[in-house]
C-alpha cells in the first residue's frame, strides 16, 4: 500500500480496441477499485470491465409504481371521497376515466426516479474528485482514453501497477493525488 | 466488407456467413454519419467553439429581432389581462379560436424533438445523434410557448393553479372526467420530462465544455451544471441504462400528449370533432409538423456554423422521408375522415366535413391540404432533398400548413354546428394577432439563447457514433 496521499495511477490508452484489452486484462488481474474515463460510451466496455448491469431499472419501476399509484389514489380521493361529483350521471370512481392521468403520473415519477437513481448511483453531483487533478484531465472530455487504478484496491502496489499499466499498453502513466 | 462501411451499433454481425452467402445481399455501405473522417477532437473543437466564440453580429441582430418580436406577446398578453378575455376574437359559437389552434400547433411542434431523441433512439437510428440537441431544445421552447395559450385562455389567469389538483377556497377538486384536465397532466408531464432527458443528455456536454472553459464564471457555471461528470465508465454504464430508459419513458409519452390533446376534441359531441381517428391523426400531425419545424431551424444552423460535416445529406435525406411519410398520413386522415362521414351517414357529421371543405372557411381548407398533403410530396425526388433551400421552403409551407390544420378542425366546427340560428364566424382580433406572432418572438429568442450558451451537438453521443469510436473498426488492422 502506497501512502495517504496517493490516490492511484492513471494510463492513457491510444484507442478504443487498446482501451477494451486493457480494461479486460485489469479485470482479469483481479482488481476492483479501478475505472476507464472515457469522453464518450465506449460499447461493450461494461462487459470488457466486468461491470453488472446498472441498477437504474429498480428505481424507474419504483418511480413508476408510485406514480401510478398516486393517480389513481388522487382520482379517487378527489373526485370520489372528499368531494363526491355528479358529472353526467357517471359513476364517482372508475379505473378507465382517470386512466390518463394515472398513465402521466407513472411515467412522470419514473422519469423523474430514473434521473434520480442515476445520479446517486453515480454518486453524483460531486464538487470534486482525485482524477479530475490529472494531468491532461481535460482531455478525458474531448479525445483521451483513460485507465485509473486506486491505490486503495488490494491489490494495488505502486511500483507493480505502474509496470503493469506500462505493460499492457499504458502510456503517460502517472501518479494522482488525493 | 469492413466494419466501417457496414457501421453497426455492437460491431457483431447478425447474419451467419452460410445465409449471407445464399442470399447475396447488395453490397450497400451505410452513409457516413460524419463525413470528412473527423477525429474526436475536431467534433469537440467544432462544437465547443460555437459557444466560446465571440458572440457574431448575426447573434445580437437575430436576437434584438426575437426580443422586439417577443414583445408583442407581452403587450397581447397584457392587454388582455387589464382587460378581460373578451379582448380575444372568441364569441358565441366559437369559444374555442386562435388560443387552441396556437396551443396545438405549438405543441404538435415538440413532438419531433422527441421522436427524434426517443423513439429513433429505441430504434437505434444512429443518424439522429446530431440533430437530437436542438430537436429537443426546440420540443422545450416550444411547449413553452404553447403552454401561454391555455394559462391566459382561463381568463383570470391568477388563478390557472386551479388547473393543478390543489387545495382552493373552494374546497372543491378538478374533474377527472374531463379530458381538459387530462391535458393539463399530459402537457405538464411532457414538459418536465422533456427538460429531464435533455438535461441528462447535456451532461457530459457540459463537462467538456467545463473543462475548455477559460473564465471563472464559465468555469463556475458550466461546472455546477455538469455536477462533476468525469466520464467514468462505471457512470457512463448506468449513465446509459438511465438514458435508454428515459427513450423508453418518452416514447410512450409523446405518443400520448397528442393523443389526449385530440381528445379535448374527440370526447366532445361536435360534429367534425366526435371522431375516432384524431389520435393517430393528430400524433402523425405533430410529428410531420415538428419535423417541418426542424428542417426550418437546422438547414440555416448548418450553413451558419458550417456543420456540413455533421449534419449530412444523408441527415436532410431521413428528415425529408419522416416528413413525407407523416404528411402522407395527414392526408390519408383527411381522405378518411370523409369516407367515416359519408359511410357514418349522420347527417351533421356529413354537413361539417362538406362545410370544411367547401363552405365559408374552404380558404383554409385549401391552405391545409395545399400546404401538408401536395407539398411535401415533392420530397419524393432527391433533387429536391438535395437543395436546401427548396427544402427549407418546403419546410415553412409544413409549418404553415399545419396551423391551417389546426384552425379547420377548430373554427370550422364551431362556426357552424347543430343549430343555423347560432352560427357564426370567427375572426381574430389585433389581440389574438399580436399574442401568436410575438410567440415566434419568444421561441426564437429562447432557440438563440441556447444556441450561444449551450452545445447545440450532442458531442459525446456523435463521438459515440463514429467509426473510430467503435473497438471493431482498429481490428481489421487499419485506422
Amino acid at each position: 500500500m502506497s501512502d495517504n496521499t496517493t490516490y492511484g495511477l492513471a494510463a492513457d490508452f491510444e484507442n478504443p480496441l487498446a482501451l477494451m484489452k486493457a480494461a479486460e486484462k485489469c479485470r482479469d488481474e483481479g482488481f476492483k477499485s479501478w475505472d476507464c474515463i472515457t469522453p464518450f460510451p465506449v460499447h461493450g466496455l461494461d462487459d470488457a470491465m466486468g461491470l453488472k448491469r446498472s441498477k437504474v431499472p429498480f428505481f424507474t419501476f419504483i418511480g413508476g409504481s408510485i406514480g401510478f399509484c398516486t393517480g389513481t389514489f388522487i382520482a379517487w380521493y378527489m373526485n370520489a371521497f372528499d368531494y363526491p361529483l355528479i358529472v353526467g350521471g357517471k359513476p364517482f370512481f372508475s379505473p378507465v376515466f382517470p386512466f390518463p392521468v394515472m398513465y402521466e403520473l407513472t411515467i412522470l415519477l419514473a422519469a423523474l426516479s430514473t434521473i434520480a437513481g442515476m445520479f446517486i448511483l453515480n454518486g453524483l453531483p460531486r464538487h470534486y474528485h482525485p482524477v479530475m487533478k490529472a494531468k491532461n484531465f481535460a482531455g478525458t472530455t474531448d479525445d483521451i482514453l483513460r485507465i485509473t487504478i486506486e491505490a486503495s484496491d488490494p491489490l494495488y502496489d505502486s511500483d507493480k501497477t505502474k509496470a503493469f499499466l506500462h505493460e499492457i499498453g499504458g502510456t503517460n502513466i502517472q501518479e494522482l493525488e488525493d | 466488407m469492413a466494419f466501417s462501411d457496414q457501421f453497426s451499433l455492437d460491431g457483431k454481425a447478425a447474419v451467419s456467413p452460410e445465409v449471407l452467402a445464399e442470399v447475396k445481399p447488395a453490397h450497400k455501405p451505410r452513409p457516413k454519419l460524419v463525413e470528412n473522417d473527423r477525429s474526436f477532437s475536431w467534433i469537440t473543437n467544432k462544437v465547443c467553439g460555437i459557444v466560446e466564440e465571440k458572440t457574431p453580429t448575426w447573434w445580437w441582430v437575430a436576437f434584438s429581432c426575437a426580443v422586439f418580436l417577443a414583445s408583442f406577446t407581452a403587450i397581447g398578453l397584457t392587454y388582455l389581462v387589464t382587460t378581460g378575455v373578451g379582448v380575444w376574437g372568441l364569441a358565441n359559437p366559437i369559444n374555442w379560436g386562435w388560443a387552441i389552434v396556437n396551443f396545438v400547433f405549438w405543441i404538435g411542434i415538440g413532438h419531433a424533438g422527441t421522436l427524434i431523441s426517443a423513439i429513433l433512439c429505441l430504434l437505434k437510428q444512429p443518424w439522429r445523434t446530431t440533430i437530437n440537441r436542438a430537436a429537443e431544445a426546440m420540443t422545450i421552447f416550444a411547449v413553452a410557448c404553447a403552454g401561454i395559450f391555455p394559462v391566459f385562455h382561463v381568463g383570470r389567469v391568477w388563478f390557472a393553479w386551479w388547473l393543478f389538483p390543489l387545495p382552493n377556497a373552494n374546497a372543491i377538486w378538478p374533474n377527472f372526467r374531463s379530458p381538459l384536465l387530462w391535458d393539463v397532466f399530459a402537457v405538464s408531464t411532457y414538459a418536465t420530462v422533456s427538460i429531464a432527458f435533455w438535461y441528462v443528455g447535456l451532461l457530459p456536454d457540459l463537462a467538456t465544455v467545463r473543462d475548455r472553459a477559460k473564465t471563472k464564471i464559465r468555469k463556475f457555471a458550466y461546472g455546477f451544471f455538469a455536477m462533476g461528470w468525469r466520464g467514468s465508465n462505471r457512470n457512463w454504464s448506468n449513465y446509459e441504462m438511465a438514458y435508454l430508459l428515459l427513450a423508453g419513458l418518452s416514447t410512450p409519452l409523446v405518443l400520448s400528449v397528442h393523443t389526449i390533446v385530440s381528445f379535448d376534441f374527440a370526447v366532445s359531441l361536435v360534429p367534425g370533432w366526435h371522431t375516432t381517428i384524431f389520435p393517430p391523426y393528430f400524433v402523425a400531425g405533430a410529428i410531420f409538423s415538428g419535423f417541418g419545424m426542424v428542417l426550418t431551424l437546422m438547414l440555416p444552423l448548418r450553413a451558419i456554423y458550417g456543420l456540413h460535416d455533421l449534419i449530412t445529406q444523408h441527415h436532410i435525406d431521413c428528415m425529408c422521408k419522416i416528413t413525407l411519410a407523416t404528411g402522407t398520413i395527414v392526408g390519408y386522415a383527411y381522405t378518411m375522415e370523409f369516407f367515416i362521414a359519408a359511410y357514418g351517414a349522420n347527417p351533421f357529421e356529413i354537413f361539417a366535413f362538406i362545410n370544411r371543405a367547401f363552405g365559408i372557411y374552404a380558404w383554409s381548407y385549401i391552405a391545409m391540404f395545399s400546404c401538408n398533403v401536395i407539398c411535401p410530396q415533392l420530397f419524393w425526388f432527391k433533387a429536391i432533398r438535395e437543395r436546401p433551400h427548396v427544402v427549407w421552403i418546403i419546410s415553412i409551407f409544413v409549418n404553415v400548413g399545419m396551423w391551417f390544420e389546426r384552425f379547420v378542425i377548430t373554427v370550422t366546427s364551431l362556426a357552424r354546428d347543430f343549430l343555423p340560428s347560432s352560427w357564426g364566424y370567427y375572426s381574430p382580433t389585433w389581440v389574438d394577432i399580436f399574442t401568436f406572432f410575438g410567440t415566434f418572438g419568444v421561441f426564437s429568442t429562447l432557440f438563440l439563447l441556447f444556441l450561444r450558451f449551450l452545445p447545440l451537438i450532442a458531442i459525446a453521443e456523435v463521438k459515440a457514433v463514429t467509426p473510430q469510436a467503435d473497438p471493431h473498426h482498429y481490428e481489421g488492422g487499419h485506422h
